[in-house]
């Protein structure tokens, strides 16, 4: 069965549901089932049009739904058989979609799960795999996302900002379970692209494509985590560099910068190095420069420190350290290799043992364990 | 989102202010408290922040390998050990903040006379998986 297929269309069959008049949470609901019926059924005969198939069980699936219903109310009420003749359905259905599974009433986790869910058409249980929770606590999640955006109006204009932002959280921090998210991620933002005429969509797309080139070399076959400039760069997928490269050129050339553009260049700039020493540092601090600007986020004060200790030397990256919150997460990290490069070995080995015990993760902890383990044993040396 | 552990003590924690061990109270207290847990468990089921609850019993053993082809050693449990676990929540929420809130919410699980025990609970962030982008 093609799975792909089926989450494909899940987006245009909840929208010909609320075109027909049935309310989002609802037409959801029929969806999802109509789903788990495919799923089931499809391994053994796919039907010859897929997405009428779809339409016909999740619309039976809506009726049997409200049958019940209202039997329950009124045992006596007819119940309306043939659906009314509603409007066609248009490519504008999976927008709305997307905007509606991202209004900005959400908090961002319920905003995943709803996105993954109603445009995704990914199953609770496969969310809930992912994001390591209970299938009860996932159905919970985005029942209750539905019932915060059940006043929405389905063709009110959205936010394409709140959008891009759950869908590089998908990006960003999925990872578990049999779904691939940042390959979902890829999906959904190709989609969200092809529909809007807009300069930063395509610039957190090129920025997913091009660290998705680069995940085959990131972490070894232990899980442990490969940096940067010790990347196997042969392993990194050049058509994906290439089509990312493609996307932020044209992006950029409409000469309105925003975040992911910035963001998608300094990827874009490692991608172009055939070697770590190759690596134009001093545009990259160019474009930490722009991304400063645009974002004044201390995180990004924290990277430029690291792209000028690049560029400049370790003692301008000190220089640049000195004036960035020492609260932030990996500071101590960065400072750590900063001191190294520096050639302060005895404050780098402790500062990388003071950055493992306050690593975000398991990763990253057992690289800077690591890091400090070799630089005491040279000590010893 | 992030994943937090709400550790509860048998030992090892700073008295409560309601410290009446739960063997002497009523019956209707302890009734209360176990509806109360239920209920706080329920309620974050629902709002989509529960991910698990699991009570241990105190008594534990301590077991090591002793070398190749030997039946590992237990020993224990050690009456002196100064931390003994009683159990634990997990939780996944938005906010560190929102952690702290439903951990103080838990900590006002009734105990004795039907009042705020006001225990300690250890509140303790998971190591999260690293992010894709971090450059």
């Amino acid at each position: 069965m093609d799975e792909l297929l089926l989450r494909e269309l899940t987006p245009a069959v909840i929208g010909v549901l609320t075109r027909r008049g049935v309310d989002f949470a609802t037409a959801e609901d029929a969806v999802q089932e109509a789903l788990i019926q495919a799923a089931l059924t499809w391994p053994d005969r796919q039907p010859a049009d897929p997405k009428g198939w779809l339409v016909t069980v999740a619309w039976r699936k809506f009726l049997d739904a409200r049958r019940s219903e209202i039997s329950r109310r009124d045992r006596e009420q007819r119940v309306e058989v043939e659906p009314p003749p509603g409007p066609a359905e248009t490519a504008d259905d999976t927008l709305q979609l997307f905007f509606l599974c991202a209004h900005p009433s959400l908090t961002p986790a319920s905003a995943v799960a709803l996105t993954l869910r109603a445009v995704g058409g990914l199953t609770t249980r496969q969310i809930a795999q992912a994001y390591l929770v209970p299938e009860a606590t996932m159905a919970q999640r985005i029942s209750r996302a539905k019932r915060t955006v059940a006043d929405v109006r389905f063709d009110q204009p959205g936010d394409l900002a709140t959008v891009r932002r759950v869908l590089y959280l998908v990006f960003n921090e999925g990872y578990t379970g049999d779904v691939d998210l940042a390959a979902e991620a890829i999906r959904l933002t190709r989609q969200l692209a092809s529909m809007t005429d807009d300069e930063e969509t395509a610039g957190l797309l090129a920025l997913m494509l091009l660290h998705h080139a680069r995940r085959p070399a990131r972490t070894r076959r232990d899980g442990s985590l490969v940096p940067l400039a010790e990347q196997d760069r042969s392993r990194w997928d050049t058509s994906l560099i290439a089509e990312g490269v493609a996307i932020l050129q044209k992006a950029l050339a409409r000469d309105r910068l925003g975040e992911f553009q910035a963001q998608a260049a300094i990827a874009a700039l490692h991608a172009d190095a055939p070697r770590a020493e190759e690596t134009d540092w001093v545009q990259i601090v160019g474009w930490y420069d722009e991304l400063l600007r645009l974002t004044e986020s201390p995180v990004v004060e924290l990277n430029r420190a690291v792209a000028i200790g690049e560029a400049g030397g370790p003692v301008a990256g000190l220089a640049a350290l000195a004036t960035v919150d020492p609260g932030l997460p990996r500071h101590t990290a960065v400072s750590a290799y900063l001191h190294e490069k520096a050639g302060d070995l005895r404050t780098a080995a402790q500062l990388y043992a003071d950055a493992a015990r306050s690593a975000p993760n398991l990763a990253e902890r057992h690289h800077l364990t690591l890091q400090a383990a070799r630089i005491s044993q040279s000590l010893r040396a | 989102m992030a994943k937090y552990l709400l550790l509860k003590h048998y030992r090892g924690a700073p008295e409560a202010a309601n410290p009446v061990p739960m063997d002497q109270w009523t019956p209707e207290e302890v009734q209360d408290h176990v509806q109360y847990m239920n209920d706080f468990a329920a309620r974050l089921e629902s709002t989509g922040e529960f991910v698990d609850h699991q009570a241990l019993s105190p008594r534990g053993t301590f077991v090591r390998y002793d070398g190749e082809g030997r039946p590992p050693v237990t020993d224990g449990p050690f009456a002196e050990t100064k931390d003994l676990i009683a159990g634990w929540m997990v939780i996944d929420v938005d906010t560190y903040e929102r952690a702290l809130e439903l951990a103080g919410e838990l900590s006002a699980a009734p105990g004795a006379g039907g009042k705020p025990i006001h225990e300690w609970l250890e509140l303790r962030p998971f190591l999260g998986v690293a992010p894709t982008v971090t450059e």
